[in-house]
């Protein structure tokens, strides 16, 4: 058999025991770390099943300690109390209804709820794995407030003030989202440009960034920004290089078809999903270092520091990108082979060399945006896959094929996705984000910077 | 190894509800797939509308089963209608991306806590879904050498195997008729169809839609044969489990689901039974292999059998490799 196709497998991995001792070890830290994720700027990904949230004082926005939360269903009860920022966090066995209740006689003297009825919420935990954000409005004076109090998660906002407030916040978790969506988004679009294959594999490089600085950081013990450098080359080489050696570069010797490859992409996404699954368990982890980091306030914006840092080198990553493609040699010959391969052959450009260097850079960019989401929420074995939908609907809103696009592209997605929020439940953000890519291939099928072309 | 009981549930499953089912949804596909050539991933979206059709009209507004199947059916047209408007006149895989994206949506709403009150959020609905249908079985379980079914089961697959057979009979007729010739012609290419006079796209959402009514039906009897519905039955997995069916049996031959359901849910329970037992016994160390994680083994190589197929064997175990030309959209 001249395909193997485990091109971007983890193998040299360790056994499922070693992985039992770790993930003890993990789990172990993980209620603090989720702790200090109380008020993460990140879309709410999976982590470990809960609730939490951050009592703050509403004039001063600063965080009240010592609440107690009251957390109950059918045969479970939970309490947490406000660390220093305000954030609590109760672990729950399972997705279901639970009532979580705030003691009001715990809050600070001078304050109370802003709805003194809303002292007991009903929260639904959608799924396992998903920790649901629960807020409670305080108000000066002990209640009889009038502003509306609510959980974030039955009414996203429902009051004019307040909707506009979340503009700021709503719109740079948007652009984070945006680059974390177009750092992934580059390389598809890139190796659809060039080889015109439609990879549905693609997620599972996402995860291959995320999963293997989760497995140098904490497995191995090297220090996080070491495993980045480290998981940055290494999903560049195996998931890049290798794979487009050992899998789609005979494909395309045997003359395979796209559809063909198309299906191929999606076995192969399986099969990797589930391999991680198999090696990495089905939990979410955090990085050892920077998990339960505090955030600071940029006016009227929360952010916390790695997230910064984070999305500037994302920034600095596509920056790069872009100017390697606009003035290096090899980047020119790239945006050549995207518009007529044949054409690029002929003129003397090593075609097969190109879509190695795309592989490449594709699966760098593509980890960078699995270690950003690892940053901000954790890892687990199906985060590429959870997002792979809204970088085809980047990719696509951008104009599939272009670079460029794809990241336009992206950001508009991150930012509609996050900004939807206000009028959409946050549990359908990804719906209207999906819904729109609909719309967009029937106005203009070959999306912002796309050439128009007669297809089909 | 308990070997019986090993081929007691391989074999009954071989012809279980759950391949009756997934033949269902593979023998829509195979119309969408295998003769038009349209790359439908949202067959999980057919499938769950189908379903809920049926959940949410006989088990919360207590119509008639009848009503809702009709429904559910109406539902996929519409369905279908909303996909094929933008994207049949694009490339094969922008329809290959909005489907999947659509089956997504699909499933979020389903499972969404604003409408928990309507579709019952992650939970689904559970309740008497067919009651007098059940009423209706005259048999009482059935147990022969290696088939062992409980009595409602029996029901279910005698009814979706009866179901089958017609299906796979409209298919065959279709695909000898005029209709069906149009639509490989447009398989095989497009523009000389469109050059004859005939309405490339009108012949592709008919298909979109007819394979998307099928795939309905399959929902409908998942939900009729689980008495419940779960939203997360209907994700993207569905959808690829039944890409392989078709591949697998040979897609663009009426029997090809067929067989590629019964050969894929034989593998799939032989080999998870074969590895469950090796383990329970000692065979396999529990530190290589723990229980918990056969179904992962399972998905991993139900992907590698897609993969290796798509690459060895496109046409699958009946099908005809020059009649699949699946390379030039």
């Amino acid at each position: 058999m001249r395909v193997r196709g485990t091109g971007v497998a983890p193998r040299a991995s360790l056994g499922p025991r070693d992985l039992r001792r770790w993930t003890r070890r993990v789990l172990a830290g993980l209620g603090a770390v989720l702790l200090g994720l109380g008020l993460a700027t990140a879309p709410a990904l999976a982590a470990e099943t809960g609730l939490k949230g951050v009592v703050k004082d509403p004039a001063s926005e600063v965080g009240i300690a010592g609440v107690t939360i009251n957390v109950a269903a059918d045969g479970f009860t939970g309490s947490a109390t406000t660390d220093a920022e305000g954030a609590w966090f109760v672990a729950v066995p399972s997705a279901g209804k639970y009532e979580v209740a705030i003691d009001t006689t715990t809050l600070p003297a001078g304050l109370g709820l802003a709805d003194p009825t809303k002292a007991v919420l009903n929260v639904n935990v959608l799924s396992e794995g998903r920790v649901q954000a629960v807020l409670f409005s305080l108000a000066a004076g002990g209640g009889g407030g009038d502003a509306g109090a609510d959980s974030e998660v039955t009414t996203p906002a429902d009051e004019g003030s307040s909707l506009w407030s979340q503009v700021p916040q709503l719109t740079v978790d948007g652009l984070i989202f945006g680059i974390v969506i177009a750092l992934a988004a580059v390389g598809l679009s890139l190796v659809f440009g060039t080889t015109k294959l439609t990879n549905f594999a693609h997620g599972e490089l996402i995860a291959l960034g995320g999963l293997s600085t989760y497995f140098f950081n904490v497995v191995v013990g090297l220090p996080l920004i070491l495993s980045i450098v480290i998981a940055f080359l290494f999903s560049a080489v195996v998931g890049g290089w290798l794979q487009n050696r050992i899998l789609w570069k005979p494909l395309r010797k045997r003359g395979t078809g796209l559809i063909a490859a198309l299906v191929v992409s999606i076995g192969l996404g399986l099969f990797l999903r589930y391999l991680f699954l198999f090696l990495f368990g089905g939990q979410s982890r955090t990085f050892n270092e920077y998990a339960g980091q505090p955030g600071i306030e940029i006016g009227p914006v929360l952010i916390t520091p790695k997230d910064l840092i984070a999305s500037t080198v994302g920034i600095l990553l596509i920056a790069g990108t872009i100017w390697w493609l606009l003035r290096t040699k090899d980047g020119k010959a790239t945006r050549a082979v995207a518009d007529n391969p044949a054409l690029a052959s002929a003129s003397g450009i090593d075609v097969e060399k190109v879509i190695s260097t795309v592989w490449v850079l594709g699966a760098a960019l593509a980890s960078f945006s699995g270690i950003m989401i690892g940053l901000q929420v954790g890892v687990n074995w199906q985060m590429g896959f959870g997002i792979l939908l809204l970088v085809f609907a980047g990719s696509v809103l951008g104009g599939l094929g272009t670079a460029f696009g794809a990241i336009l592209g992206s950001l508009i997605v991150g930012l509609l996705i996050q900004l939807s929020t206000l009028f959409v439940p946050t549990e359908l953000k990804y719906v209207g984000a999906l819904l729109i890519l609909i719309l967009i291939l029937l106005v203009r099928p070959q999306g912002i910077l796309g050439k128009s072309e007669r297809v089909g | 190894m308990d070997w019986l009981s090993i081929f007691q549930n391989s074999f009954t499953q071989m012809v279980g509800v759950a391949a009756v089912v997934y033949c269902l949804a593979a023998l829509g596909l195979n119309i969408q797939f295998g003769y038009a050539g349209l790359l439908n991933f949202g067959q999980a979206g057919f499938a769950a509308i189908g379903a809920y059709a049926v959940a949410v009209l006989v088990v919360t507004a207590g119509w008639p089963l009848w009503l809702a199947i009709l429904m559910g059916v109406v539902g996929a047209i519409i369905f279908g209608l909303l996909l094929g408007v933008p994207t049949l006149r694009l490339r094969a895989d922008y329809l290959a991306i909005v489907t999947i994206a659509a089956a997504e949506i699909v499933r979020q709403v389903a499972r969404s806590v604003t409408l928990n009150d309507y579709l019952g959020g992650s939970d689904g609905i559970t309740g008497k879904y067919a009651a007098d249908w059940y009423a209706l079985n005259p048999f009482d379980g059935f147990e022969w050498f290696i088939f062992r079914f409980s009595k409602n089961d029996l029901w279910v697959v005698i009814n979706g195997w009866i179901l089958v057979a017609i299906v796979a009979l409209i298919t065959w007729l279709l695909m000898r008729s005029p209709w069906g010739r149009v639509l490989k012609g447009i398989r095989e290419d497009e523009d000389a169809v469109r050059s004859l006079g005939k309405n490339v796209y009108l012949y592709k959402m008919q298909a979109l839609i007819l394979g998307g009514v099928i795939g309905a039906l399959a929902g409908v009897i998942f939900a009729m044969a689980a008495q419940s519905v779960q939203p997360d039955n209907y994700s993207t997995t569905l959808t690829f489990y039944v890409y392989v069916i078709v591949i697998l049996g040979g897609a663009a031959r009426v029997f090809g689901p067929i067989v590629g359901a019964m050969i894929f849910w034989f593998l799939l329970v032989f080999i998870s039974e074969v590895l469950n037992n090796a383990v329970r016994g000692g065979f396999i160390s529990s530190d290589i292999l723990s229980t918990d994680q056969i179904g992962q083994v399972r998905f991993m190589l139900v992907g590698l059998g897609l993969m290796l197929l798509m690459i060895f064997r496109p046409q699958g175990i009946f099908g005809d490799k020059k009649e699949l030309a699946l390379d030039e959209r």
